[in-house]
């Protein structure tokens, strides 16, 4: 009986369902509209234009517009040619005086420190009063217009994109024939810092681990009352401003502070510790903050596990701390999972507990990247600094989630 | 009863009380001895202190007084996991994140033993609940039924000699379940362990059970087989919670030869077996099973009624008729198809029946409880 009913109203059935369906959907869509927007203005597409920040380089192709045309094909093997000079001698006579010069010199002494002057004096002796070719005039002017790395860098820079902040941000840096090498100090500065960063991260996530896992027991243990009383406690740090949170710990952790006087006064050491300002005190203070992020997750997944499993272990015979280890640890690993990858990301991003109860050695990515956007306008080092943090944070997402997820595959939450 | 001979009882428990507060017994003075290859039943209410004793017996609670004995050790102070008992859980407790493999060896790693020994149990335990193709399986990729059966498997796959089971059929569907109840009961046959079963579904208790214990108020109102149960229960309590019941109040006026002529609050009178009663003039429950009572006609022996007819309710295998005895007891008879007049309306006055031995004089069920 249901044949034909199928044969004959099968393709306007299929319809009407779409039709029904996308009302639905159109109006899911409008209620989520709002926020998609603004999260695509004020989120997605900032984060987008500052990535893109990175790779930007704009200024020598504005300001030298002839001159990056002359070395278009240039092999860059000798000295380019005499229209290669002239074309600069334009550039820099239309130019003089304008913020796009000062903008592409700026740029260039980056890479090489003295080229703002050599671009900005040429700039200011021009026009030529000597009836020689440019070329010979430049070389005169100053002799680094007649070195090849000069013109090497120019050519380099004549593209609208560029590697250098990136390489930059990886203490790399491209030679005058144009490979990657390591930076001729041999420093590596930011290689160091994004070490650290994961470093402090990873020790932060461990120590949220090792103080929350118990107090997730507890809370999933107790009593409902006494478990609601206890979150308060574990969420009242949520209530006061970071900063106050901060600044409370200096007073606690400082020399003459609180905690100093009690060791000293318990007779565990007889002068006062440095607990601030220093690795101990970021790491007390991020720990304290960052503590719920962990507990939270634990403590939902530990209320999903039914006490019966360890009564079952035990009814097997396995002792209770095997039975906790063997059969309760197990389960609560999403959600070890969930809250360590959570303390560790925002682990990666921490920026004002290091930077004010911490020393110079404890400044982690973040705080580089604020130093290039407040103190010295660079924002390609800011965006390149910030991209490889979010590709490094990526990259360690996928790892763990490779690790992780391979361990709690078998074991789906019901 | 005959239980008390002690010897060769596996598990015994001697004045054992238990309260969680201090103040309420949820177990009062709890006596009972299990013997070796018995299949017990703990039945009773929600709240009736049955999963309480077994949970006792497990290790997971301890008594506040008294001692639980097995064997001859006194095992109070013992904890769970040296008991060596098996346990089948209401929700199975299965563990997640091992497969049905894994959780078979669970309680054979625990014990160390050999592994081509524990390979060997494991494929046995399996084949016993025929669901060896499942090993590599995880237990959320089961279905309940097979669920219950891995449950089972690991609580028998190290060998305990007593098995203790909370509920474990009561997620289960109705045809399901009393399939399991069969494939429980054949496995106590065949493997000749104890089994101490908790539930609170009387079907299952009668299906399965050598012994019930019928728990009420954390006290053991009648500890028998099914049928002794059925048919002399030795209060109202067990009369009214197993089975159906038509209870009729009044008071004792004659008694004589374990007989009793009882008049029932409507004024009529009715010959019954003095199963629980203290004396001439005392109140009491008259019990009449309803298939015991039928509609007759015209005159004969024994109790008789009229009534009227409330209501026919038709159910395949039988019918269930209501009736409003004179007086205003309710009172349903229950007969095969076969028997009944195709004539009956409701409305109808009948006469009802039954036999003095069918109908039980115990305690008044409103000061019991």
């Amino acid at each position: 009986m249901s044949e034909p009913i199928a044969e004959t109203a099968a393709v306007p059935l299929k319809r009407l369902l779409q039709r029904a369906e996308r009302m639905k959907k159109l109006r899911y869509g409008a209620l989520i509209a709002p926020l998609a927007v603004f999260l695509l203005l004020t989120f997605l597409w900032p984060i987008a234009a500052l990535l893109l920040k990175s790779v930007d380089n704009p200024e020598v192709a504005a300001a030298l517009p002839q001159t990056v045309h002359q070395l278009s094909g240039w092999p860059g093997k000798e000295l380019p040619h005499e229209g290669a000079y002239a074309a600069l001698v334009s550039d820099l006579s239309l130019g003089k005086g304008s913020k796009t010069l000062a903008e592409a010199a700026k740029r260039l002494n980056m890479e090489e420190p003295g080229l703002r002057s050599l671009l900005m004096n040429t700039a200011r002796k021009l026009p030529l009063a000597s009836d020689a070719g440019p070329r010979e005039s430049l070389v005169a002017m100053d002799e680094r217009w007649g070195e090849l790395c000069t013109w090497q860098l120019i050519a380099r820079n004549a593209s609208q994109k560029t590697d250098y902040y990136l390489l930059a941000a990886l203490d790399l840096t491209r030679d005058a024939s144009g490979e990657i090498s390591r930076g001729e100090q041999g420093d590596s500065v930011f290689t160091e810092i994004f070490g650290r960063t994961i470093w402090m991260s990873f020790v932060v996530t461990v120590y949220c681990l090792l103080l929350g896992f118990p107090l997730a027991y507890l809370l999933a243990s107790l009593s409902k009352r006494s478990s609601n009383l206890l979150m308060v406690f574990v969420l009242l740090p949520f209530w006061t401003s970071i900063l106050v949170r901060v600044a409370a710990w200096i007073v606690l952790l400082q020399q003459g502070g609180l905690i100093n006087h009690v060791l000293i006064a318990l007779g565990i050491t007889d002068e006062p510790l440095q607990l601030v300002f220093n690795r101990v005190g970021v790491y007390v203070a991020m720990v304290h903050i960052l503590l719920p992020f962990m507990v939270l997750p634990l403590y939902s997944v530990m209320k999903g596990i039914s006490p019966t499993y360890m009564r079952a272990a035990m009814s097997l015979g396995c002792p209770p701390f095997k039975s906790f280890w063997k059969v309760y640890f197990p389960m609560t690993v999403p959600g070890i999972a969930a809250g360590g990858l959570l303390v560790f990301i925002l682990s990666m991003g921490y920026y004002i507990t290091p930077a004010l109860l911490g020393s110079p050695k404890e400044q982690m990515v973040s705080y580089f990247v604020a130093f290039y956007t407040n103190e010295t306008t660079n924002w390609g080092m800011a965006a390149a600094l910030s991209a490889l943090l979010l590709a490094a944070t990526l990259l360690l997402y996928v790892v763990y989630n490779r690790l992780v997820g391979s361990a709690t595959n078998g074991a789906p939450q019901r | 009863m005959g239980q008390q001979d002690g010897g060769s009882a596996h598990v015994t428990f001697r004045k054992v009380q238990k309260t969680y507060d201090g103040e309420h017994l949820i177990v009062r003075d709890l006596n009972l001895d299990i013997q070796r290859g018995e299949f017990l039943t703990l039945l009773g209410p929600s709240g009736s202190g049955k999963t309480t004793c077994l949970m006792m017996l497990a290790g997971f609670e301890t008594p506040t007084a008294g001692e639980i004995c097995l064997g001859d050790r006194v095992i109070n102070k013992l904890p769970p996991h040296k008991r060596n008992i098996g346990m089948v859980f209401q929700n199975y407790a299965l563990f997640p994140h091992m497969t049905v493999a894994e959780n078979l060896r669970f309680p054979l790693a625990v014990r160390k033993l050999p592994a081509a020994e524990i390979d060997a149990k494991v494929k046995n335990a399996l084949a016993m609940v025929r669901l060896e193709k499942f090993a590599g399986r995880y237990p959320q990729q089961l279905s309940g039924g097979q669920q219950q059966r891995i449950a089972l498997a690991r609580a028998l796959v190290f060998g305990p000699e007593l098995v203790l089971m909370d509920e474990p059929l009561g997620a289960l569907d109705k045809q399901l379940r009393e399939h399991m109840q069969l494939e429980i009961k054949h496995i106590h046959e065949n493997l000749g362990i104890t089994i101490v079963f908790v539930t609170h579904d009387q079907g299952e208790a009668l299906t399965m059970s050598d012994r019930i214990a019928v728990f009420n108020h954390g006290v053991i109102q009648q500890i028998d087989s099914a049928e002794a149960l059925y048919e002399r229960p030795v209060n109202s309590f067990v009369a009214s919670f197993i089975g159906e019941n038509n209870a009729l109040n009044g008071t004792v006026e004659s008694l004589a030869d374990g007989c009793c002529q009882v008049r029932l609050d409507c004024g009529a009178r009715i010959e019954a077996v003095a199963r629980n009663v203290s004396g001439v003039g005392a109140r009491t429950m008259v019990s009449v099973r309803p298939e015991r009572a039928f509609l007759a006609d015209g005159e004969g022996g024994g109790n008789r009624f009229s009534a009227g007819v409330k209501e026919i309710i038709y159910l395949g295998d039988h019918v269930r008729v209501r009736l409003d005895l004179v007086g205003g007891h309710d009172f349903t008879v229950k007969m095969p198809i076969s028997q009944l007049d195709r004539q009956l309306r409701s409305g109808d006055q009948v006469v009802v029946a039954m036999a003095a031995e069918h109908a039980c004089a115990l305690d008044p069920v409103v000061d019991a409880h």
